[in-house]
Protein backbone atom coordinates (compact mmCIF):
# COMPACT_ATOMS: atom_id res chain seq x y z
CA UNK A 1 0.00 0.00 0.00
CA UNK A 2 1.19 3.54 -0.64
CA UNK A 3 -0.12 6.82 0.85
CA UNK A 4 -1.86 7.69 -2.42
CA UNK A 5 -4.70 5.39 -1.31
CA UNK A 6 -5.75 8.04 1.20
CA UNK A 7 -6.16 10.43 -1.73
CA UNK A 8 -8.64 8.04 -3.38
CA UNK A 9 -10.72 7.93 -0.19
CA UNK A 10 -10.56 11.72 -0.04
CA UNK A 11 -11.77 12.02 -3.66
CA UNK A 12 -14.66 9.62 -3.00
CA UNK A 13 -15.76 11.43 0.16
CA UNK A 14 -15.57 14.79 -1.63
CA UNK A 15 -17.73 13.49 -4.48
CA UNK A 16 -20.30 12.01 -2.10
CA UNK A 17 -20.49 15.34 -0.28
CA UNK A 18 -21.01 17.15 -3.58
CA UNK A 19 -23.93 14.84 -4.47
CA UNK A 20 -25.46 15.50 -1.06
CA UNK A 21 -25.29 19.27 -1.48
CA UNK A 22 -27.24 19.01 -4.75
CA UNK A 23 -29.71 16.27 -3.87
CA UNK A 24 -30.78 16.81 -0.25
CA UNK A 25 -33.39 19.46 0.65
CA UNK A 26 -32.96 19.87 4.38
CA UNK A 27 -30.65 22.87 4.81
CA UNK A 28 -28.88 21.26 7.79
CA UNK A 29 -28.12 18.07 5.87
CA UNK A 30 -26.84 20.18 2.95
CA UNK A 31 -24.59 21.94 5.41
CA UNK A 32 -23.32 18.65 6.83
CA UNK A 33 -22.42 17.57 3.28
CA UNK A 34 -20.37 20.78 2.90
CA UNK A 35 -18.56 19.79 6.09
CA UNK A 36 -17.89 16.35 4.61
CA UNK A 37 -16.31 18.01 1.55
CA UNK A 38 -14.10 20.18 3.77
CA UNK A 39 -13.01 17.12 5.75
CA UNK A 40 -12.16 15.25 2.54
CA UNK A 41 -9.99 18.18 1.45
CA UNK A 42 -8.28 18.10 4.87
CA UNK A 43 -7.50 14.40 4.47
CA UNK A 44 -5.79 15.06 1.15
CA UNK A 45 -3.81 17.97 2.69
CA UNK A 46 -2.54 15.71 5.48
CA UNK A 47 -1.64 13.02 2.95
CA UNK A 48 0.21 15.54 0.76
CA UNK A 49 2.12 16.66 3.84
CA UNK A 50 3.20 13.08 4.45
CA UNK A 51 4.14 12.45 0.82
CA UNK A 52 6.25 15.61 0.63
CA UNK A 53 7.83 15.20 4.04
CA UNK A 54 7.05 18.74 5.17
CA UNK A 55 4.50 19.95 7.70
CA UNK A 56 3.07 22.80 5.61
CA UNK A 57 0.11 20.66 4.54
CA UNK A 58 -0.79 19.99 8.17
CA UNK A 59 -0.67 23.71 8.98
CA UNK A 60 -2.99 24.39 6.04
CA UNK A 61 -5.37 21.67 7.24
CA UNK A 62 -5.33 23.32 10.67
CA UNK A 63 -6.33 26.65 9.12
CA UNK A 64 -9.07 24.89 7.14
CA UNK A 65 -10.47 23.51 10.39
CA UNK A 66 -10.62 26.99 11.92
CA UNK A 67 -12.33 28.41 8.83
CA UNK A 68 -14.79 25.48 8.86
CA UNK A 69 -15.63 26.17 12.49
CA UNK A 70 -16.38 29.84 11.63
CA UNK A 71 -18.45 28.72 8.68
CA UNK A 72 -20.51 26.34 10.82
CA UNK A 73 -21.25 29.05 13.38
CA UNK A 74 -22.40 31.62 10.82
CA UNK A 75 -24.19 29.08 8.60
CA UNK A 76 -26.20 27.59 11.42
CA UNK A 77 -27.14 31.08 12.62
CA UNK A 78 -28.43 31.84 9.11
CA UNK A 79 -30.42 28.58 9.08
CA UNK A 80 -31.97 29.44 12.44
CA UNK A 81 -32.86 32.93 11.18
CA UNK A 82 -34.49 31.53 8.03
CA UNK A 83 -36.34 28.93 10.08
CA UNK A 84 -37.61 31.59 12.44
CA UNK A 85 -39.09 33.72 9.66
CA UNK A 86 -40.31 30.97 7.30
CA UNK A 87 -40.96 28.03 9.68
CA UNK A 88 -39.06 25.68 7.37
CA UNK A 89 -35.52 24.35 7.05
CA UNK A 90 -36.01 23.30 3.42
CA UNK A 91 -33.72 24.94 0.88
CA UNK A 92 -36.59 24.89 -1.65
CA UNK A 93 -38.69 27.22 0.48
CA UNK A 94 -36.00 29.90 0.72
CA UNK A 95 -36.61 31.18 -2.81
CA UNK A 96 -38.09 34.59 -2.07
CA UNK A 97 -35.57 36.45 -4.25
CA UNK A 98 -36.61 34.38 -7.27
CA UNK A 99 -40.10 35.84 -7.46
CA UNK B 1 11.71 6.57 1.55
CA UNK B 2 8.45 5.79 3.31
CA UNK B 3 7.72 2.24 4.45
CA UNK B 4 4.09 1.66 5.43
CA UNK B 5 3.76 -1.01 8.08
CA UNK B 6 1.22 -3.82 7.92
CA UNK B 7 -1.00 -2.59 10.81
CA UNK B 8 -1.63 0.66 8.97
CA UNK B 9 -2.52 -1.22 5.80
CA UNK B 10 -4.99 -3.41 7.67
CA UNK B 11 -6.45 -0.35 9.42
CA UNK B 12 -6.81 1.45 6.11
CA UNK B 13 -8.59 -1.36 4.28
CA UNK B 14 -10.87 -1.86 7.26
CA UNK B 15 -11.79 1.76 7.93
CA UNK B 16 -11.76 3.32 4.45
CA UNK B 17 -14.72 1.25 3.12
CA UNK B 18 -16.60 1.92 6.36
CA UNK B 19 -16.04 5.67 5.97
CA UNK B 20 -17.26 5.65 2.36
CA UNK B 21 -20.30 3.53 3.28
CA UNK B 22 -21.15 5.86 6.16
CA UNK B 23 -20.83 8.88 3.85
CA UNK B 24 -23.15 7.21 1.32
CA UNK B 25 -25.57 6.39 4.12
CA UNK B 26 -25.58 10.07 5.03
CA UNK B 27 -27.16 10.77 1.64
CA UNK B 28 -29.64 7.93 1.80
CA UNK B 29 -31.07 8.03 5.32
CA UNK B 30 -34.25 10.00 5.77
CA UNK B 31 -33.82 11.59 9.17
CA UNK B 32 -31.32 14.42 9.60
CA UNK B 33 -30.28 13.12 13.03
CA UNK B 34 -29.13 9.82 11.50
CA UNK B 35 -27.17 11.79 8.89
CA UNK B 36 -25.46 13.69 11.70
CA UNK B 37 -24.47 10.47 13.51
CA UNK B 38 -23.08 8.94 10.29
CA UNK B 39 -21.10 12.14 9.66
CA UNK B 40 -19.68 11.92 13.19
CA UNK B 41 -18.51 8.39 12.38
CA UNK B 42 -16.82 9.60 9.16
CA UNK B 43 -15.06 12.33 11.14
CA UNK B 44 -13.79 9.88 13.77
CA UNK B 45 -12.47 7.67 10.95
CA UNK B 46 -10.68 10.66 9.47
CA UNK B 47 -9.15 11.43 12.88
CA UNK B 48 -7.76 7.88 13.00
CA UNK B 49 -6.38 8.38 9.48
CA UNK B 50 -4.66 11.61 10.60
CA UNK B 51 -3.06 9.94 13.60
CA UNK B 52 -1.93 7.04 11.42
CA UNK B 53 -0.33 9.55 9.03
CA UNK B 54 1.88 11.15 11.71
CA UNK B 55 -0.48 14.09 12.21
CA UNK B 56 -1.12 13.48 15.89
CA UNK B 57 -2.07 17.07 16.69
CA UNK B 58 -4.56 17.30 13.82
CA UNK B 59 -6.11 13.97 14.80
CA UNK B 60 -6.79 15.19 18.32
CA UNK B 61 -8.05 18.54 17.02
CA UNK B 62 -10.31 16.72 14.58
CA UNK B 63 -11.96 14.81 17.42
CA UNK B 64 -12.22 17.81 19.74
CA UNK B 65 -13.35 20.39 17.16
CA UNK B 66 -15.35 18.33 14.70
CA UNK B 67 -16.91 15.39 16.50
CA UNK B 68 -17.06 17.45 19.68
CA UNK B 69 -17.95 21.04 18.96
CA UNK B 70 -19.21 21.11 15.37
CA UNK B 71 -21.38 17.97 15.51
CA UNK B 72 -22.76 19.04 18.89
CA UNK B 73 -23.73 22.36 17.31
CA UNK B 74 -25.37 20.54 14.38
CA UNK B 75 -27.39 18.30 16.69
CA UNK B 76 -28.36 21.29 18.83
CA UNK B 77 -29.71 23.17 15.80
CA UNK B 78 -31.46 20.00 14.58
CA UNK B 79 -33.28 19.73 17.90
CA UNK B 80 -34.08 23.44 17.83
CA UNK B 81 -35.46 23.45 14.30
CA UNK B 82 -37.23 20.11 14.69
CA UNK B 83 -38.49 17.89 11.93
CA UNK B 84 -40.52 19.04 8.98
CA UNK B 85 -41.36 18.02 5.43
CA UNK B 86 -37.85 18.83 4.18
CA UNK B 87 -36.64 15.51 5.60
CA UNK B 88 -38.39 13.64 2.79
CA UNK B 89 -36.31 12.31 -0.07
CA UNK B 90 -38.72 13.10 -2.90
CA UNK B 91 -37.33 14.94 -5.92
CA UNK B 92 -38.70 18.46 -6.26
CA UNK B 93 -36.88 19.33 -9.49
CA UNK B 94 -37.48 16.60 -12.10
CA UNK B 95 -34.31 14.87 -13.26
CA UNK B 96 -32.16 16.55 -10.62
CA UNK B 97 -31.03 13.30 -9.04
CA UNK B 98 -30.03 11.69 -12.34
CA UNK B 99 -28.11 14.79 -13.42
CA UNK B 100 -26.39 15.10 -10.02
CA UNK B 101 -25.31 11.45 -9.96
CA UNK B 102 -24.07 11.59 -13.58
CA UNK B 103 -22.07 14.75 -12.90
CA UNK B 104 -20.69 13.33 -9.65
CA UNK B 105 -19.62 10.05 -11.26
CA UNK B 106 -17.88 12.07 -13.98
CA UNK B 107 -16.19 14.35 -11.46
CA UNK B 108 -15.19 11.50 -9.15
CA UNK B 109 -13.85 9.47 -12.08
CA UNK B 110 -11.83 12.47 -13.20
CA UNK B 111 -10.35 12.95 -9.72
CA UNK B 112 -9.55 9.27 -9.25
CA UNK B 113 -7.94 8.91 -12.67
CA UNK B 114 -5.99 12.11 -12.05
CA UNK B 115 -4.65 10.79 -8.74
CA UNK B 116 -3.86 7.48 -10.43
CA UNK B 117 -1.76 9.18 -13.12
CA UNK B 118 -0.08 11.77 -10.92
CA UNK B 119 3.41 10.93 -9.70
CA UNK B 120 5.83 12.97 -7.69
CA UNK B 121 8.86 11.64 -9.59
CA UNK B 122 10.29 10.31 -6.33
CA UNK B 123 9.15 8.13 -3.45
CA UNK B 124 6.88 9.42 -0.73
CA UNK B 125 9.11 11.06 1.89
CA UNK B 126 7.27 10.40 5.17
CA UNK B 127 7.33 12.69 8.17
CA UNK B 128 10.02 11.00 10.28
CA UNK B 129 12.48 13.86 9.73
CA UNK B 130 9.97 16.70 10.06
CA UNK B 131 8.51 15.19 13.23
CA UNK B 132 11.88 14.35 14.80
CA UNK B 133 11.34 16.94 17.56
CA UNK B 134 7.73 15.83 18.02
CA UNK B 135 4.69 16.74 15.95
CA UNK B 136 3.35 19.54 18.13
CA UNK B 137 6.67 21.44 18.56
CA UNK B 138 7.35 21.17 14.82
CA UNK B 139 3.87 22.48 13.98
CA UNK B 140 4.20 25.29 16.53
CA UNK B 141 7.54 26.33 15.04
CA UNK B 142 5.96 26.62 11.59
CA UNK B 143 2.77 28.26 12.87
CA UNK B 144 4.58 31.00 14.78
CA UNK B 145 7.24 31.73 12.18
CA UNK B 146 6.24 31.20 8.55
CA UNK B 147 2.51 31.22 9.10
CA UNK B 148 2.22 33.81 11.84
CA UNK B 149 0.38 36.35 9.65
CA UNK B 150 -2.29 33.87 8.43
CA UNK B 151 -2.61 32.74 12.05
CA UNK B 152 -3.44 36.29 13.18
CA UNK B 153 -5.86 36.79 10.29
CA UNK B 154 -7.64 33.55 11.19
CA UNK B 155 -8.04 34.73 14.78
CA UNK B 156 -9.67 37.92 13.46
CA UNK B 157 -11.94 35.72 11.34
CA UNK B 158 -13.00 33.72 14.41
CA UNK B 159 -13.93 36.89 16.30
CA UNK B 160 -15.86 38.21 13.28
CA UNK B 161 -17.74 34.92 12.96
CA UNK B 162 -18.70 34.96 16.64
CA UNK B 163 -19.97 38.53 16.31
CA UNK B 164 -21.83 37.67 13.09
CA UNK B 165 -23.54 34.71 14.73
CA UNK B 166 -24.61 36.89 17.65
CA UNK B 167 -26.03 39.55 15.30
CA UNK B 168 -27.84 36.92 13.20
CA UNK B 169 -29.28 35.02 16.13
CA UNK B 170 -30.39 38.16 17.95
CA UNK B 171 -34.14 38.44 17.58
CA UNK B 172 -35.85 41.79 17.75
CA UNK B 173 -39.64 41.86 17.59
CA UNK B 174 -40.85 43.92 14.63
CA UNK B 175 -44.19 44.50 16.33
CA UNK B 176 -45.02 44.46 20.02
CA UNK B 177 -46.37 41.22 21.48
CA UNK B 178 -50.19 41.41 21.44
CA UNK B 179 -51.72 41.80 24.88
CA UNK B 180 -54.49 39.55 26.17
CA UNK B 181 -57.05 42.30 25.54
CA UNK B 182 -55.91 42.76 21.92
CA UNK B 183 -56.06 39.00 21.36
CA UNK B 184 -59.62 38.85 22.72
CA UNK B 185 -60.72 41.72 20.50
CA UNK B 186 -59.05 40.13 17.47
CA UNK B 187 -60.88 36.83 18.08
CA UNK B 188 -64.29 38.54 17.85
CA UNK B 189 -63.45 40.73 14.87
CA UNK B 190 -62.19 38.02 12.47
CA UNK B 191 -65.68 37.62 10.96
CA UNK B 192 -66.40 34.06 12.03
CA UNK B 193 -67.02 33.30 15.68
CA UNK B 194 -65.66 29.73 15.48
CA UNK B 195 -62.71 30.40 17.75
CA UNK B 196 -64.31 33.09 19.85
CA UNK B 197 -64.20 30.81 22.88
CA UNK B 198 -60.58 29.81 22.18
CA UNK B 199 -59.15 26.90 20.22
CA UNK B 200 -59.91 23.36 21.39
CA UNK B 201 -57.32 21.63 23.57
CA UNK B 202 -56.04 18.20 22.42
CA UNK B 203 -57.50 14.99 23.80
CA UNK B 204 -60.83 13.18 23.62
CA UNK B 205 -63.07 13.35 26.71
CA UNK B 206 -61.42 11.50 29.57
CA UNK B 207 -60.59 8.48 27.46
CA UNK B 208 -57.31 9.67 25.94
CA UNK B 209 -56.36 13.15 26.95
CA UNK B 210 -52.74 13.08 25.75
CA UNK B 211 -51.40 15.72 23.34
CA UNK B 212 -51.14 13.31 20.39
CA UNK B 213 -54.90 12.99 19.78
CA UNK B 214 -56.86 15.79 18.09
CA UNK B 215 -59.89 17.03 19.98
CA UNK B 216 -63.35 15.99 18.81
CA UNK B 217 -65.60 18.87 17.86
CA UNK B 218 -69.31 18.75 18.81
CA UNK B 219 -70.22 17.45 15.34
CA UNK B 220 -67.83 14.49 15.73
CA UNK B 221 -65.02 15.68 13.42
CA UNK B 222 -61.46 15.83 14.75
CA UNK B 223 -60.05 19.36 15.18
CA UNK B 224 -56.76 19.27 13.24
CA UNK B 225 -55.41 22.50 14.72
CA UNK B 226 -55.63 21.26 18.30
CA UNK B 227 -52.32 19.35 18.13
CA UNK B 228 -48.77 20.52 17.49
CA UNK B 229 -47.58 20.70 13.87
CA UNK B 230 -44.34 18.97 14.87
CA UNK B 231 -46.19 15.90 16.12
CA UNK B 232 -48.18 15.86 12.90
CA UNK B 233 -45.04 16.10 10.73
CA UNK B 234 -43.33 13.36 12.73
CA UNK B 235 -46.34 11.08 12.32
CA UNK B 236 -46.81 10.67 16.09
CA UNK B 237 -50.54 11.31 15.85
CA UNK B 238 -53.41 8.99 16.79
CA UNK B 239 -56.88 8.86 15.26
CA UNK B 240 -59.41 10.45 17.57
CA UNK B 241 -62.32 8.42 16.18
CA UNK B 242 -61.22 5.30 18.10
CA UNK B 243 -61.76 7.11 21.38
CA UNK B 244 -65.24 8.33 20.50
CA UNK B 245 -68.08 7.30 22.79
CA UNK B 246 -70.75 5.46 20.79
CA UNK B 247 -73.48 6.43 23.16
CA UNK B 248 -73.69 7.93 26.57
CA UNK B 249 -73.84 5.26 29.22
CA UNK B 250 -77.08 6.05 31.09
CA UNK B 251 -77.07 3.01 33.37
CA UNK B 252 -74.77 4.73 35.85
CA UNK B 253 -76.83 6.65 38.35
CA UNK B 254 -75.15 9.54 39.97
CA UNK B 255 -74.92 8.96 43.71
CA UNK B 256 -75.82 11.70 46.05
Amino acid sequence: MNPYNYLYVSALLFTIGAIGVVVRRNAIVVFMCVELMLNAANLSLVTFSRINGTLDGQVTAFFTMVVAACEVVVGLAIIVTIYRSRRSASVDDASLLKR
Amino acid sequence: MLQIQTPETVMFWFLAPLAVIAALGMLLVKKAVHSALLLAWVMITLAIFYIAQDALFLGIVQIVVYTGAVMMLFLFILMLVGVDASDSLTETIPGLRAIAITAAVGFGGLLVSLIGRATLGRDAAGLADANSAGNVPALAKLLFSTYVWPFEVVSALLITAALGAMVLAHHQRAVARPTQREQAIARFRTGSLDIAAGRPAPGVFARHNAVDVPALLPDGTPAADSISATLKARGDMLESAQFQLDQVDTTIVEEK
